[in-house]
């Protein structure tokens, strides 16, 4: 031990140097990349795999949309919130309804009035989950932070008091969903057809990404977001209130799968109650593989599952329905904080 | 005397079912370092994390410059003008040395002049400014974590075992660091192991056993009598001042 010698002219630059920097972490990339490659030869077809592929990056794009909004939830509020399903039924339906408003747009023969048309349904979707996210985040979430298994049990709960709700508001019977017709059908590129509306929902799922990171990234709200993901007690004492941010990104979170739902809806065309609950093992199996708060984990993530599911459900049916469990075991083997986890929880 | 600008009156604070805090009374003046010291376990983190809100005060007041603040959530303490530097730093891996000090600002804006004058005793920070915290070492970090307390001006830090693991070298630099800040006016309630560096920044020593506050006074008359060091810490002279708590 040195004594303390009086202010000196020490050059505190002298101390040993840093680390080396974080390296990119191009392993998840490589993984997605490497599972594409590897089902090549085993489909035994260029057509087939290209339209497997296309399909499971636009199904990808839509569970990550539908899981982004809990990861960051997970991340940040430590909440599990099992009733997030609820919110892509929400979506669905408040689109379904919507659509039902903006009929001749979205049976008119313009391209723009179509695409207007979608983009009026899903921005019903997204205003209408984000209310009741807000009013959802006040009644179950609020008395239960800090408590995991009341959480759990609160969230199942209010998942099911919602939807039904939804019976009541919409009835039991199928709903539908039809995308305009500028999104119907198929673009042949060789031999290969490729149906439009998967471009759309890997489009509209690339948007989502970038306006997501561009707002982690750049604004102060997405700082305190990533700081908060990492360590919410030093947020607070660096004197902000980390309460309002849970409920602004609770808001955001029941946007996103509102908007997740909406597109899910126009994907399958005709749906019931159950939307939701139908992808919830999915949407939990992302949000861990991805890394708790990691949103280019999530898209990692929810790539994986869907290109997995649907070269499984090709290649042998009869393991389609344990797939998910089955990447998620791998991965959480490879990497137990996920694909690409957040800096320190 | 002054009137002290945060004064502790029979805190208690009990974490599950741990009566840690048991009656604090702590005074800590309007100028200089006070240096809370104390044997591990004495309760010198949780009463600066009490005063900080991160634990309640489960009887008792905390005042600070003049309000009580004993029932304040933690953002409205550091909004107070009282900034905490924690025994792990609290640093924010996976942000940039610039932003983990942005988000310490109030407005989201640097005031240029006293960066500038931070990075004067914290040169290497300009080197790493914009690389991840998390790839620093740990004495790096610490000046983050220092910097960023003292971003903007404040009346008063809590800084938790800021030498603890830190090379010699490093040691030596945060106590220039503090010098400064001294010199400053900034007024600093330290808990500090390492009596040596505590005894050479500290203006007033206040010690801690078993949840209480067992002697207050002036850093000076401490240094001097070897009973008083002795009985309340185990130094004895021939161990001082290379001493650890």
């Amino acid at each position: 031990m040195t004594s303390i010698n009086p202010p000196s002219a020490i050059d505190a630059s002298a101390e040993p140097t840093a680390l080396p920097g974080r390296k990119l972490d191009i392993a998840p990339f490589a993984l997605l990349v490497g599972v594409a490659v590897l089902a090549l030869p085993l489909t035994g077809s260029v057509s087939t795999w290209v339209t497997l592929t296309v399909a499971g990056l636009a199904m990808g794009m839509m569970l990550f949309i539908m899981t982004s909004g809990l990861t960051l939830v997970f991340g940040l509020m430590d909440v599990l919130n099992l009733g997030h399903a609820a919110f892509v039924a929400l979506g669905a339906y408040v689109a379904a309804t919507a659509a039902g408003f903006v009929q001749p747009w979205l049976a008119s023969t313009s391209s723009a009035m179509n695409l207007l048309a979608v983009a009026s349904v899903m921005a019903a979707a997204v205003i209408t989950s984000a209310i009741v996210g807000l009013v959802y985040e006040r009644l179950f979430i609020r008395p239960v932070y800090g408590s995991h298994l009341k959480q759990i049990l609160i969230t199942i709960g209010a998942m099911l008091v919602m939807v039904q709700l939804m019976l009541v508001v919409w009835g039991a019977n199928q709903m539908q969903l039809m995308p305009p017709s500028f999104l119907r059908g198929v673009h042949m590129v060789g031999s290969v057809a490729i149906e439009r509306y998967r471009i759309f929902a890997f489009v509209v799922g690339l948007v989502v990404y970038a306006a997501m990171m561009i707002v982690m990234h750049s604004s102060r709200v997405g700082l305190l977001i990533r700081a908060g993901v990492e360590n919410r007690e030093m947020v607070e004492a660096l004197g902000h209130h980390i309460r309002r941010m849970f409920v602004v990104v609770c808001i955001c979170g029941s946007a996103l799968a509102g908007l997740g739902g909406a597109m899910w809806g126009f994907y399958r065309e005709e749906f019931s109650a159950s939307i939701g609950s139908d992808v919830l093992v999915q949407i939990l199996i992302i949000t861990i593989i991805g890394g708790l708060g990691s949103i280019t984990g999530c898209l990692y993530g929810a790539m994986l599952i869907a290109l997995c599911a649907n070269y499984i459900g090709f290649l042998a049916p009869d393991l389609a329905v344990v797939s998910d469990i089955i990447v998620m075991m791998a991965i959480l083997l490879w990497r137990p904080n996920g694909l690409h986890p957040v800096a320190a929880h | 005397m002054s009137e002290p600008i945060l004064r502790l009156s029979g805190v208690h604070t009990h974490i599950a079912e741990y009566h840690i805090l048991q009656g604090v009374d702590l005074s800590v003046p309007p100028t200089g370092v006070t240096v809370l010291l104390g044997r591990n376990g004495a309760g010198k983190s949780t009463t600066l994390r009490t005063i900080m809100g991160l634990w309640n005060a489960s009887r008792g007041e905390i005042r600070f410059a003049g309000q009580d603040i004993t029932a304040f959530e933690t953002a409205d303490i550091c909004r107070r003008g009282i900034a905490y530097v924690p025994e792990d730093m609290g640093i924010f891996r996976g942000l940039t040395v610039q932003e983990n000090l942005l988000l310490a600002t109030t407005s989201g804006r640097f005031d240029k002049e006293r960066v500038d004058w931070i990075l004067s005793f914290f040169p290497a920070l300009k080197r790493f400014w914009r690389r991840s915290a998390g790839t620093l070492s740990g004495g790096q970090k610490q000046m983050v974590a220092i910097a960023r307390a003292i971003i903007e001006p404040r009346k008063l830090l809590l800084i938790d075992e800021p030498t603890k693991g830190l090379a010699p070298i490093m040691v030596q630099a945060l106590a220039d660091a503090f010098f400064e800040l001294k010199a400053k006016d900034t007024t600093i309630l330290l808990v500090e192991q390492n009596f040596n560096f505590a005894s050479s920044l500290g203006d007033h020593v206040a010690v801690m056993d078993d949840g209480r506050i067992v002697h207050a006074g002036s850093m000076a008359d401490f240094v001097e009598s070897d009973s008083l060091k002795d009985n309340l810490l185990g130094l004895r002279a021939s161990e001082s001042p290379n001493s650890h708590v």
